[in-house]
Order: C-alpha cells, then sequence, then structure tokens
C-alpha cells in the first residue's frame, strides 16, 4: 500500500478537531514554516513539484510567485472549495475529516505569498461540511492560530457550477453572479477586490504542510518526473468499491479500477471518464495510462479534478453523454455566445438522438458545432464541454448512429 | 409559506448584517451570506426582499435581482417545508437517479420543481452534488441522503411533516 499523505488523519477519531490535529504531528509544519523568508516557502513548494489539484494542474509555486514583488497592498488568499466537478468528491472528505490540515496550508501559503486575509469559498450545498470547517476555523482562533497576522473569512456560495472557476468565484466571492473575468490581467496580478490573489484547491493546499515539514524532495520523489505527490482520486460509477483513494499520481487508471475492487455490474468495462465529467472518455483499451497531467494530456484527456467514473458494457454511452450536455447547457454562465448556444443546441441534438429522432449526420453537426467554439470564450468551461461531446461519439459513433433513424 | 411576514430584519439580524459586511475589504462582498439570511429568514427571495436588502448595501435592485437569478440555491417562489433535490448527474444516473425521481414522482404525486398540495415537500432534480461515492443520492434540506433506494426513500419522506 502506497504511503498516504492527505488522508493521514482520516481513520483516527475526532481527526477533525483541533487537539486530534495536534496531537498527530498537526501545526508543526507552521511552527517550521513562521521562521523561513516567504520566499524560500515559494521556493519549496516550486521544488516539490506541486500541481493545482483541482483541475488545472497549474505549478502552485509558479503561481504564488506571480504575486508582484513591487505590491505593497493587501494580497488575499482564496481557497477554492467549490467543488463540483461531476464525479469528484475528495474536497468534501478533506474539509469533513482534515479541516485543519486546510487552515495550516493556509497560514503557510499566506506567509510566502504575504496575505494577511483569506477566504474560503465553500459551495452552498456543502452545509455540513462547511459547519465542520467553520468550527474548525473558530477554534484555531481561539488557540491563535488565527487572528494573530492572518483572517479567515468562511464564505458560502449559493449553487453555480461556473463559480469553481477561479474567476468566477472572486466574481461571487465580490457579491455579483458568478461571471469569470476575462484574462489577462491574471488574478495574481489583480484579483479579488481588485488585489493580487491566489486562488487554491482545497487538496492543494493540503499538501503543503507535509512539503514544508518533510521536505520538497520527499515530495516530488512520490510522483512523477513532472508532477510530484499523492492525490485523492475519486472513483465512481460501476466499481464494486466507490470511494476516495489517495495514490502516487504515477499510478494507472487500471490499477486504480482494481484498488476500488474493479468493475461492476457485469464486470466488463466500456469506457471511464479519468478526470471529472469535463474530461474525454478513454475506452476500455485505453486504461494502462498514468493518472498525473502530463500522462492523461498525453492520452488525449486530462486529469482534471481527478474524479473516475467508471462505465460497464451495459451503460449506454449516449445516455451518458445526454446526461453531461444536459449539465453543460444548465450550467453555462451566458456570458459567452458560443458556449451559452452550443451548450444548448448540442443538449437539443443529443437529446433527440436519445429519444430515436436523430439521424447519422446530426453526429457531424454536433462534432462541428462543438470543435468551432473551442478557443473562442473567457472561460475554460465551453473548452471542458468538448472534451466529452467529442470523445463519447468519435469513440463510440456506432452506438449513437445504432439509435439514429436514418 | 404565505408572505404575512413584515420584510425587515431584526435588530441583531442587522448588526450580524455590518458584522458580515465588515469581513470583506468591499462590503458589497457580503452580498451572498445576506441574501442566504434572508432566505432563512423570510423563507424564499421575493422582489420586495431583493428590493430589501439592495438597500442594505446601497445597490440597485436590479443588482441583487441578477445576483439572485443566477444562483439554484435562492429561491424566487415559495417552496415546500422541505426541499428534496434528487442528484441526476453522472454517477447518481448510473447507479439509478431516473428510478428515484420516478418513485418520488409518484409517492408525492408531483412532477420534478412542484411543491406537493400540501406545502410539505418540494421536490427538484439537480447537477452533481459530489457525493458520487453514495450514488444514488440527494440532499433533502440542509442533509445529504445517501445510497437511496425506494424503501430508504419511503422512510425519509415519513420523516417530513
Amino acid at each position: 500500500m502506497a504511503e498516504t499523505v492527505l488522508m493521514r488523519n482520516f481513520d483516527r477519531a475526532n481527526s477533525h478537531t483541533l487537539a486530534v490535529y495536534r496531537g498527530a504531528g498537526g501545526y508543526a509544519a507552521w511552527d517550521r514554516a513562521r521562521t523561513m523568508e516567504p520566499g524560500a516557502i515559494t521556493e519549496a513548494v516550486k521544488a516539490s513539484n506541486l500541481r493545482g489539484l483541482g483541475g488545472a494542474g497549474f505549478p502552485t509555486g509558479m503561481k504564488w510567485s506571480f504575486i508582484p514583488k513591487s505590491h505593497t497592498g493587501p494580497v488575499y488568499l482564496v481557497v477554492n472549495a467549490d467543488e463540483g466537478e461531476p464525479g469528484t468528491f475528495k474536497d468534501r472528505y478533506l474539509l469533513e475529516r482534515d479541516p485543519h490540515a486546510l487552515i495550516e496550508g493556509m497560514l503557510i501559503a499566506a506567509r510566502a505569498i504575504r496575505s494577511a486575509l483569506g477566504f474560503v469559498y465553500i459551495r452552498g450545498e456543502y452545509v455540513q461540511p462547511g459547519r465542520r470547517f467553520s468550527a474548525a476555523v473558530k477554534e484555531a482562533y481561539d488557540a491563535g492560530l488565527l487572528g494573530s497576522g492572518f483572517d479567515l473569512v468562511v464564505h458560502r456560495g449559493a449553487g453555480a457550477y461556473i463559480c469553481g472557476e477561479e474567476t468566477g468565484l472572486l466574481s461571487s466571492l465580490e457579491g455579483k453572479k458568478g461571471w469569470p473575468k476575462i484574462k489577462p490581467p491574471f488574478p495574481a496580478i489583480k484579483g479579488a477586490f481588485g488585489q493580487p490573489t491566489i486562488v487554491n484547491n482545497v487538496e492543494t493546499l493540503c499538501c503543503v504542510p507535509p512539503i514544508v515539514e518533510r521536505g520538497a524532495a520527499w515530495f516530488a520523489g512520490l510522483g512523477t518526473k513532472t508532477q510530484g505527490g499523492t492525490r485523492m482520486y475519486s472513483v465512481s460509477g460501476r466499481v464494486k468499491r466507490p470511494g476516495v483513494y489517495e495514490a502516487p499520481v504515477s499510478i494507472t487508471l487500471r490499477q486504480l479500477i482494481e484498488r476500488a475492487g474493479g468493475v461492476s455490474g457485469t464486470g466488463r468495462l466500456k469506457g471511464v471518464v479519468p478526470g471529472g465529467g469535463s474530461a474525454a472518455i478513454l475506452r476500455a483499451d485505453e486504461i494502462d495510462v498514468a493518472m498525473d497531467v502530463d500522462g492523461l494530456k498525453a492520452a488525449g484527456s486530462m486529469i482534471g479534478s481527478a474524479g473516475v467514473v467508471v462505465m460497464d458494457e451495459s451503460v449506454s454511452i449516449p445516455e451518458a453523454l445526454l446526461v453531461l450536455a444536459r449539465f453543460y447547457a444548465h450550467e453555462s454562465c451566458g456570458q459567452c455566445t458560443p458556449c451559452r448556444e452550443s451548450t444548448g443546441w448540442i443538449y437539443k441534438m443529443v437529446h433527440r438522438i436519445v429519444d430515436g429522432h436523430g439521424r447519422k449526420d446530426d453526429l457531424d453537426t454536433i462534432l462541428d458545432v462543438a470543435r468551432r467554439g473551442g478557443g473562442t470564450t473567457i472561460c475554460a468551461f465551453y473548452d471542458g464541454a468538448i472534451g466529452p461531446y467529442i470523445s463519447y461519439i468519435e469513440k463510440f459513433r456506432d452506438e449513437f448512429e445504432g439509435l439514429c433513424r436514418s | 409559506m404565505t408572505t404575512a411576514k413584515t420584510v425587515a430584519f431584526t435588530t441583531s439580524q442587522l448588526e450580524e448584517v455590518r458584522r458580515l459586511q465588515g469581513l470583506y475589504p468591499d462590503r458589497r462582498g457580503a452580498l451572498l451570506p445576506v441574501l442566504h439570511m434572508a432566505q432563512e429568514t423570510f423563507g424564499w427571495i421575493s422582489l420586495d426582499v431583493q428590493e430589501y436588502v439592495a438597500g442594505l448595501f446601497d445597490l440597485s435592485p436590479a443588482h441583487v435581482h441578477e445576483v439572485v437569478t443566477f444562483y439554484t440555491l435562492f429561491h424566487q417562489a415559495p417552496t415546500g417545508r422541505h426541499v428534496v433535490a434528487v442528484c441526476h448527474n453522472l454517477s447518481c444516473h448510473l447507479a439509478g437517479a431516473q428510478d428515484i425521481l420516478a418513485h418520488l414522482r409518484r409517492r408525492l404525486g408531483v412532477e420534478v420543481g412542484e411543491t406537493t398540495a400540501d406545502g410539505r415537500v418540494t421536490l427538484q432534480a439537480v447537477e452533481c452534488l459530489c457525493a458520487c461515492e453514495a450514488a444514488p443520492m440527494a440532499q433533502v434540506d440542509d442533509r445529504y441522503e445517501l445510497n437511496l433506494t425506494p424503501d430508504k426513500v419511503d422512510r425519509i419522506l415519513e420523516g417530513l411533516r
């Protein structure tokens, strides 16, 4: 069994409390980091090869280094706890079972970027995880960990997938509808409330205390050449033991499915979503792929948020695409015309095919519409939607054509 | 819920509004938290409530309306005393979310988006709630109800008064 880093405390009774976290060595990394130069913390995170675990996979230390050195005003640290990518549930576990790991990661990150104020944006539906996390924040204030140089505000979202996009999240935090912002300027230059801001995912920041405590080289050595560490894979769908599994990022998709008990249902694999709903689907013969950022990119998909959804042979791929097409049509924020119009149109076309009224040339129309919109929008939402549209149809075209009338 | 209540926060709620506004570099950052408060207080967010909240922030009612209508958790019409929101995204779909929704429609006698005649339950179908390891699942008011079966749904419904 591989080393557990992120889930190391999950099995302890009352792991969410300060006493238990401290008893397990918690906040020792912060004690060390508070004696380090801010720049040295960033250098350590760079050397660890930690890459963002929310979806984009951007190198975390490099992101931190983008805060302008000359800036003398406030800098904000914002945690993206707006988990919403279909098939992903790891951040919910961290918020509920190890909230102090996130607070400690924030304290260290805040020192690195010289931030005195942080926000944790938790999706509105996560009422219980939000309460759990807020209770931990109160404990940290009472213990003087927070409030002496760094303050933390827990902010509750209100139901919108697009707020998981970092600039959509910032718009929402500012009291607006969650419309993503045109980049540049990137948040590190001009983010929340017009000030330099670093937005990091929950799991990403939970990696930071172990990096400080056990060293960048150790963390880097857990992973691949271009991505350090372990990560938490959310595995669901047709597997015997759905759940969250921590593994080095070099694990293959085949190994991961085996860890989750293997394929359930018919027991024969048809396809797998490797990185959340927006990742291109992989066929059963494509699962000997390393589950890191670059491994899945090479396989024509993406690791995204590492939400793995397994489909056995009895699953209808057109129906699965219909579910996702409905999702994108519903969640498109409406700001950019190509996304707003295409997601709605494609949903209607997939619907017609699944209802048995489609034509084979509808499939080419979907592919054409999908490809034309790529790269034309303010944020990555539509580029994410294209992944499933194109891959489901290209890899399982026979199944779609079998439903068409002509 | 009827709208007999006057649209106004109590003195202590107004203190809480000012505290929330003080947490953000620009007080309008507190708009979502205050709208959550308003919904808990008034049951749903009517145009009158939107205008009232706008006044607390010196914002135009149009801005608040734009925000309220953007987010799925803000109710723009009265709901039942309980809201049952069934996830119908990919993992729940694979685990039979449609059967759970069909069972609920039958038991409650309403379609998705509707409220029972006695005002007890509003039924919704929603996108991924990120509890896919326990699919099919639903959010019932503040709680996640996991690994649903028709029997479990019936037991949950019995507990909703």
